[in-house]
């Protein structure tokens, strides 16, 4: 059963990225690629990069969907229902006010800091909740990001700097070009990293006394997670913006396909993570040609609606 | 006892009323006066509307978490609002009076608003947190069906959609204000007429039905009160999602009581107190540093947050 699951997947990707390759506002056919140099330069300064900016984007949050359900043992958690983005959006807000002149790098290292102690402070919350209500951890990350969003739309107002923060919390690929996106590369890298540990993070999915008695190191585990997830979320924020529900979603719909096991499934994740935002990042293109449509927006609409879905349909039980 | 405090609290809303109208006028009082008054008359309004609308909700929902802001309603408002334009177009919209703009997005949201929530209502009865969760995902869907709509609508008939979907207690449109009042007053009216059988219906369903209550009758006949009220606060404010919430449990703290013929006038006066006051000292205190639509989400975010977590500590 997983293994057409997969290859089909696998295809479905390599379809849409070339697909993506070839929408835009200059219509370009692939045997011009042959032909002319300014069809190649196009390729390499903006279509290339968008589209590798949008599978890199996918990809690797919904590998932070998937180690953020781990840490919260909750299914629907994921780093816009946990605070991370707005606390993300706060970090980097703050860098902009008090430190103008420093690098990027700076900034987006103290945005991941602010986005690790705010899942941190999201984490210690959902421990003094009772595991016998699990929806009421999403209800209480979404209502915990809402303030800290409020927080960061009252300081922007209050400094002008409004525009900026609607661009952080909503995600859109059309300001991709070379030179613009290569960041993202390092959240692939700390996707990798999850990858690397994926059977601990399974482990870490048991509960803390589970993994103790496993010999795992708990805490050790905990803030990897914990890292991995706020680099991913905070540069998504800092150089796309934020993309509701992706690492809700994408993850949920895998442990139904294939079960609960990381190092087989998280490939997968990834993929399948990458694919629907490509297909929501090709829609927005094509819907109001040659105008755009964020990405943000179109996913927020279909995701929202697979949430509803997942919420009300019966899960089924798989051997 | 409990009418004391209601005379208190209709005493504090005559205070900030007051403050609000006369703290630092200067120059012609004729002016003055007409130009607040129109302002006061739409914040008393939106506050009385959102008041009404939410405790009435929390009652045929039987809890103190749900709103129907919370349950999406009024981003379900300014979807429609979206919609009318991209189907008819900016000039078409234009072309209708405020009325029949007003009377197409009410009627739609009424048909919605029984049709949508009506069922889950009826479906999720039993379990709170996926109704609160299913309804702010229903949020987040109209609101990013809203700004997609608004993406694909030209740019100039955009504007007209576009003042209405931030909340804003700062400037009303004195046309739209001509319809809200009476329909503001119509549905309060018929709050007020059902707040007997509201008292029997927070008894919960079975004990309702068991009194004799036309039970199914009475909550789309609410549903209907809610919707109006929806529709002339998001029309004449815009989305504010946590100052029903608010204002509905400042009113159970002070009133300690479940008779709605207390409840009702209690949660409009307090709703009254906080924007009207609020707006006094933000417009004269902090002169519109600290917009007041902010000021509310936060508090009222901190409020959602703790009655969740304190009930399931019960």
């Amino acid at each position: 059963m997983s293994l057409p699951v997969r290859s089909a997947t696998l295809l479905a990707l390599l379809a849409l990225a070339a697909a993506s390759l070839f929408v835009g506002v200059i219509d370009m056919a692939p045997s011009q690629l042959l032909r002319g140099s300014e069809a190649l330069k196009l390729m390499a300064v903006s279509r290339l990069p968008r589209t590798l900016a949008v599978v890199l984007t996918g990809a690797t949050l919904a590998v932070a969907g998937v180690i953020m359900q781990m840490l919260a043992r909750n299914r629907f958690v994921e780093p816009t229902t946990a605070g991370t983005g707005q606390s993300a959006a706060l970090g980097i807000l703050l860098a902009t006010l008090y430190a103008p002149g420093a690098p990027l790098v700076v900034k987006m290292g103290f945005a991941s800091l602010t986005a690790l102690l705010g899942s941190g402070i999201f984490l210690l919350i959902v421990r003094r909740l009772p595991v016998t209500q699990p929806l009421l951890v999403p209800l209480v990350g979404l209502v915990y990001g809402a303030i800290i969003g409020a927080g960061v739309t009252f300081l922007a107002y209050r400094t002008d700097l409004l525009q900026y923060v609607s661009i952080w919390l909503n995600g859109e690929f059309s300001g991709v070009i070379a030179g613009r996106y290569e960041f993202l590369f390092v959240s692939g890298i700390a996707a990798v990293i999850a990858y690397l540990a994926a059977d601990r993070f399974s482990i870490l999915g048991l509960g803390r006394d589970a993994s103790i008695s496993l010999g795992l190191n708990y805490n050790q585990m905990l803030l990897l997670g914990l890292v991995v997830v706020s680099v991913i979320t905070a540069l998504t924020v800092v150089n796309i913006g934020m993309i509701p529900f992706v690492g809700l979603v994408v993850p949920n719909i895998a442990s139904r396909l294939l079960g609960d096991n990381l190092r087989s499934s998280l490939p997968f994740v990834a993929a399948s993570g990458a694919g629907l935002v490509l297909v929501c990042d090709i829609v927005g293109r094509i819907v109001r040609h040659p105008y755009e449509i964020p990405v943000g927006t179109v996913f927020g609409v279909v995701g929202a609606v697979i949430f509803l879905w997942l919420l009300y349909a019966k899960r089924p039980s798989h051997g | 006892m409990a009418e004391r405090r209601l005379i208190w609290l209709a005493l504090g809303l005559i205070v900030a009323v007051l403050i609000f109208m006369t703290w630092g006028a200067r120059g012609n009082w004729g002016f003055v006066l007409a130009f607040r008054g129109t302002k006061l008359l739409a914040l008393l309004v939106v506050s009385a509307a959102i008041a009404v609308s939410t405790v009435l909700f929390q009652t045929i929902t039987a809890n103190r978490i749900l709103t129907p802001s919370i349950m999406g309603f009024d981003a379900l408002f300014l979807l429609f609002q979206a919609g009318l334009v991209f189907v008819l177009g900016g000039f078409g919209v234009t072309q209708l009076s405020s009325g029949l703009r007003f009377g197409m997005e009410f009627a739609l949201l009424m048909g919605a608003a029984l049709h949508l929530f009506g069922t889950l209502i009826g479906a999720a009865r039993h379990d709170i947190h996926r109704l609160v969760l299913t309804g702010i995902i229903f949020g987040v869907l109209f609101r990013s069906l809203t700004s997609f709509i608004e993406r694909l609508i030209d740019p100039n008939e955009f504007a007209v959609v576009q003042s209405s979907s931030f909340a804003s207690f700062n400037s009303f449109d004195a046309d739209l204000l001509r319809y809200c009042v009476p329909l503001c007053v119509l549905g309060i009216a018929a709050a007020w007429h059902y707040r007997r059988e509201l008292d029997v219906i927070a008894l919960g369903r079975d004990h309702a039905i068991n009194l004799g209550l036309n039970h199914k009758r009475i909550v789309l006949i609410i549903l209907t009160i809610i919707a109006l009220l929806v529709s002339v606060s998001t029309a004449l404010a815009g989305p504010v999602t946590f100052f029903g919430l608010l204002v509905a449990s400042l009113a159970h703290l002070v009133m300690r009581s479940h008779r709605h013929a207390l409840l009702l006038p209690a949660a409009s006066l307090c709703a009254g107190i906080v924007l009207v006051g609020g707006q006094a000292i933000t417009e004269r205190v902090l002169s519109l540093s600290v917009p007041l639509s902010v000021a509310v989400e936060f508090l009222g975010g901190l409020v959602f947050l703790t009655l969740i977590l304190r009930g399931t500590q019960r």
